[in-house]
């Protein structure tokens, strides 16, 4: 049993190298990941900011919804990786070299969550230079990052199962479209009380609020409640249900 | 010694489409195998059948002594596999290519950087290791996926299976990869390979099975393919139009018309009674036909005679 494990830790470990090597290789996607979420804070923070009354600052309020929607717009390229790999007919090399479902996605997410860490660092220094001023503790950034870690990690298994799911690269990349458009009925650019009543229910229970609220507590050092524990359950169940779905699909996949 | 590849009853269904129907295989340790046909055949859903990524609906399948479907992990251990498509990742070079590969495999790091080494030293890609393989001519790229499927110990590879190794190569690379799967079927390997091209089938294949609509239409060693399905052609050729049509309305149905080259193919089994005899049935007074030529069957004959009427026969 331990020997399975360890070949599949190696196995995972190997097609993370590869995924970080091929995206090093294809640096369009990687700007276009990086230049998408800094884009969109310069225009929020410079176009519309003055306009919106959030009690703070503008930029101190938007950041972390722009590392929210950074984190989840580039993990879900793993969808892409995935297909793309599914398509070409290198899963099957590495099915004949006997590697399983779980570590050749895990090695898809586990070069996601490294190439995520470096985009949404570099966001972090864009914001820090036009004004974001972090106050959090050590425990609060350990605890941030824990959080994006665990947010990304499950956006990309989910993107994964998605890249299982469709036939080509274009289908696979609905998922960052879709990724890029959740943080908008949430906290992350305007307060949920300024949006129509209806939107309330949807805006305040879905998985990125507790997310964006947590992180905008930790990060400049506020109370933050229980958001931090609801947006971890919500990371631990998106995480259960995309392996599941994803083991499910690649044992569909490859009859 | 065990078969190297035996299956009986392959069947397998995709949707209303039955790609295999009641396929056997019997594949001897150390030879080389073609599988022949024409595209949507089932070539490849047989490949893919007996190298584990597909289960069958029905049937059984051995390879290596071991069950295609039960032990899997082992049929996995003792085989490799060159898909349709080279996969190798463009963005990474050759070595790295080889190097991923190998560590999947199973290898340490410094084992699978010496084996990448000695993988590329082989297939006589030394100099482009460094190189991305988008730039690897196409031939280049077919021999470093060849070489990706033989990572784990390429004296441990008892079966190479080779989807249409060489569709879409040039010539040159063609013969290239040819040489190599003479190399492997020489070193003890067994080498199973599909393949569209009569030619390759002929020049590298011990036996041919020739297949079509799911089913094995013939099999048996490339000449006796040629005796039994094709035989030799005779190819009269006439004078002028008239003794053409002379002749034309003399010969037997079956036979290939050439109007054009006032040509007439005529089916024979080569000897020199019966070529005497159909020369004086055609042209009894001596006067239409100007000359003729014998012509060996090939097995472009054959394919066409098998894939021209679907009815499975056997040798």
């Amino acid at each position: 049993m331990s020997d399975v494990l360890t070949g599949g830790l190696t196995a995972a470990g190997t097609l993370a190298g590869r995924g970080i090597r091929l995206s090093r290789r294809n640096l369009d996607a990687v700007i276009t990941s990086m230049m998408m979420p800094i884009m969109l804070m310069l225009v929020f923070v410079y176009f519309f900011g003055g306009a919106i009354e959030t009690g703070t600052g503008y930029v101190t309020y938007v950041v972390p919804g722009v590392i929210v929607l950074c984190a989840g717009f580039g993990a879900a390229g793993t969808a892409v990786s995935v297909s793309e790999d599914m398509r070409l007919g290198v899963v099957d090399r590495f099915r004949t070299l006997d590697i399983g479902g779980t570590p050749f996605l895990a090695g898809h997410v586990a070069a996601s969550v490294t190439r995520n860490t470096l985009s949404t660092t570099l966001v972090l220094g864009v914001a820090f230079l036009i004004g974001f001023r972090p106050a959090a503790t050590p425990g609060g950034w350990l605890a941030a990052i824990g959080l994006l870690l665990a947010y990304v990690t499950a956006v990309s298994w989910l993107a994964a199962a998605v890249g299982l799911l469709t036939r080509t690269a274009e289908a696979a990349g609905a998922v960052t479209f879709f990724m890029m458009f959740l943080p908008y009925p949430s906290s992350a650019f305007v307060p949920i009380d300024t949006m129509p009543s209806w939107l309330h229910g949807f805006a305040e229970h879905q998985p990125v609020t507790p997310l964006i609220e947590s992180l905008r507590g930790l990060l400049l050092d506020q109370p933050v409640g229980n958001s931090p524990w609801i947006a971890l359950g919500w990371c631990a169940g998106l995480l259960t249900l995309a392996v599941a779905a994803s083991g499910f699909l690649f044992r569909l996949r490859t009859r | 010694m065990p078969p190297a590849i035996e299956a009986t009853g392959l069947t397998k269904t995709y949707g209303d489409v039955r790609v295999l129907d009641a396929l056997d295989l019997h594949v001897a340790p150390g030879t080389v195998f073609a599988l022949l046909g024409p595209n949507g055949a089932g070539k490849t859903t047989t490949v893919r059948i007996l190298a584990t990524l597909t289960t069958p609906d029905a049937g059984h399948a051995r390879v290596a002594g071991h069950d295609v479907v039960t032990a899997r992990s082992r049929v996995r251990r003792a085989i490799s596999l060159t898909g349709q498509f080279a996969a190798v990742d463009e963005a990474q070079t050759g070595t790295e290519n080889l190097w991923t590969a190998a560590r999947l495999s199973g290898l340490s790091r410094p084992a699978a950087t010496r084996r990448a080494a000695e993988l590329l030293e082989r297939f006589g890609l030394t100099e482009a290791g460094d190189r991305l393989t988008k730039t690897y001519s196409g031939g280049m790229r077919r021999r470093l996926d060849l070489a990706a499927g033989l990572v784990r110990d390429p004296g441990a590879t008892e079966v190479m299976f080779l989807d249409e190794p060489t569709t879409g190569l040039d010539p040159r690379s063609r013969q290239e990869l040819w040489q190599v799967v003479r190399e492997l079927s020489a070193g003890g390997t067994t080498v199973f390979l599909t393949t569209q091209y009569l030619e390759e089938a002929d020049r590298l294949a011990d036996r041919i099975a020739v297949l079509g609509a799911g089913r094995t239409l013939a099999e048996g060693t490339p000449d006796e393919l040629k005796d039994r399905y094709a035989g030799h052609r005779l190819d009269v050729v006439a004078y002028d139009r008239e003794s053409y049509l002379r002749l034309h309305t003399r010969a037997e149905p079956g036979a290939g018309p050439d109007p054009e080259t006032h040509t007439l193919g005529i089916p024979t089994d080569g000897s020199a009674a019966h070529v005497r005899e159909l020369l004086d049935a055609l042209d009894p007074e001596r006067r239409d036909i100007a000359r003729f030529t014998l012509h060996t069957a090939t097995l472009d004959d054959v394919f066409l005679t098998l894939t021209a009427d679907k009815e499975p026969s056997h040798v």
